[in-house]
């Protein structure tokens, strides 16, 4: 039976691990490669950079951390922010990446993510959504730009069309969220992976390891994103799992 | 020397970056005469079945990939580098593969559930390992050992006596061959840290 994933999410800026509150205040939480590598022993299921940099000319730095990272653990990475073309997927693959994740490039170009399926495979293809509640309603906007420009999409519309343009994966973050600690959204989690037949990862708000069970449950995500609560070692990969499977979810322990 | 072909395709460096963790020396080329001269031959892949074999036929490897194959040589399928072994695969159509394992590859079927959660596809994670039969690749790995899959296809052996090892999401599918000096894994031993890379030592040590 196919197992829940933990991936812990590394924010990469400029070579470096940081870690934002509801996309600011950046904290700086070391070094990408050996914070990997911790992961990687604690056994991690995945790992996701997100470069939050991503401006053109310092594309190199993410693909060299990619590079250094797929020399020294043997697990799969994702990576994301800033990629804009297929040979951007390219470069990232070919440095270790297994999979890429588009955000920005979808909303201005969908055809982009059916470009990248049919290219690498929808397997590779994940599109990341910055999610945020339209204030009194209960949907959700599609934000870009690392969360700074609203698009006027819906939420779950939009994850139903991207996986119909061959996204394999949804890594659905939510912006309210972020940060705070108080948990995924769970509402919004459990509408996009009702929406959609591919894999959802919430993401946004983890604070402690019942939050990941309601991630799991009641929300139904395949994957749970989290990236302060292992960071700042709240708790270890090994005992979320722990958790976890006393609680009835099937973890890869 | 273990040759990982590079057919513009596919994670190559984090195989070839396993095979040196466990101390073997394996070369990524893009030369099918470096495939010819190679003592064994990785075959990976990522990405969809037809682009896939289109660059195999561009790239010329196709005749030497069946020579290596005929001669004996231990030869590892990857993923998609499995899938392209098999007669066709349904993935943007019907497109033909090496058929050198007679068989089809199959899309997961839709609505599929378990405990009221539809399985998602494709299936993404970590998986167990249920063996119908020991190929000595897989020495020294325990059954239910979990191993990471990317996957929406999945393969269908005319001969279920090719069948190594079975995997359950929502249906018993393949989840590796063994043929004579042929392995192939769905999963991929290069992201399924110390188990894959048991698997790949293995087969770097395979007579």
């Amino acid at each position: 039976m196919l197992t829940k994933r933990i991936i812990p999410c590394l924010d990469v800026k400029g070579g470096r691990v940081v870690k934002g509150v509801q996309f600011l205040e950046l904290r700086d939480a070391g070094d990408p490669v050996e914070i990997a590598e911790r992961y990687d022993l604690e056994g991690a299921d995945e790992l996701t950079f997100l470069d939050i940099t991503a401006s053109s000319d310092q594309r190199d730095t993410i693909v060299d951390v990619v590079r250094r990272t797929a020399e020294r653990v043997f697990m799969p990475l994702t990576v994301g922010g800033g990629i804009r073309c297929v040979d951007d997927i390219r470069r990232l693959l070919n440095a270790g990446a297994d999979k890429t994740s588009i955000n920005t490039a979808a909303v201005d170009r969908p055809d982009f993510v059916r470009e990248a399926a049919e290219r690498f495979g929808s397997q590779c293809t994940v599109v990341a959504i910055d999610a945020r509640r339209v204030p009194g309603e209960n949907r959700w906007q599609v934000y870009t730009h690392g969360g700074r420009k609203p698009t006027g999409l819906d939420v779950v519309e939009w994850a139903a069309l991207m996986e119909a343009y061959g996204s394999g994966e949804i890594l659905l973050t939510s912006m309210d969220c972020d940060g705070t600690k108080d948990g995924y959204d769970l509402k919004l989690t459990r509408a996009v992976v009702d929406a959609v037949s591919i894999p959802v990862i919430a993401s946004g708000g983890v604070g402690n390891l019942e939050h990941l069970y309601d991630g799991f449950t009641t929300a139904g995500a395949s994957a749970c994103l989290a990236a302060s609560i292992f960071h700042y070692r709240e708790y270890t990969i090994g005992e979320a799992k722990e958790y976890l499977r006393n609680k009835g979810v099937e973890v890869r322990l | 020397m273990i040759a990982i072909i590079d057919y513009g395709m596919g994670n190559l460096r984090s195989v070839q970056k396993g095979f040196e963790k466990i101390g073997s020396e394996a070369i990524i080329t893009d030369d099918p005469k470096v495939v010819l001269r190679a003592e064994r031959i990785v075959l990976p892949g990522v990405g969809a079945f037809r682009d896939c074999m289109h660059n195999l036929e561009q790239g010329g490897f196709v005749e030497p990939i069946l020579k290596v194959i005929n001669e004996g040589r231990p030869f590892l399928g990857i993923c998609v580098g499995m899938q392209l072994l098999f007669t066709d695969s349904v993935e943007f159509g019907l497109y033909s593969g090496l058929n050198v394992i007679p068989g089809h590859v199959l899309r997961f079927p839709d609505q599929m559930t378990v405990a009221g959660e539809k399985l998602k596809v494709p299936q993404m994670g970590w998986n167990q390992l249920c063996f119908t039969r020991r190929p000595p690749a897989f020495n020294g790995i325990d059954d239910g050992s979990n191993v990471y899959f990317v996957h929406s296809y999945y393969v269908k052996p005319d001969d279920s006596s090719v069948v190594a090892t079975t995997t359950d999401y929502g249906i018993e599918f393949c989840s590796s061959i063994w043929k004579d000096n042929v392995v192939a894994t769905q999963f991929h031993p290069e992201k399924s840290q110390a188990i894959g890379l048991q698997i790949l030592k293995n087969f770097a040590e395979l007579k």
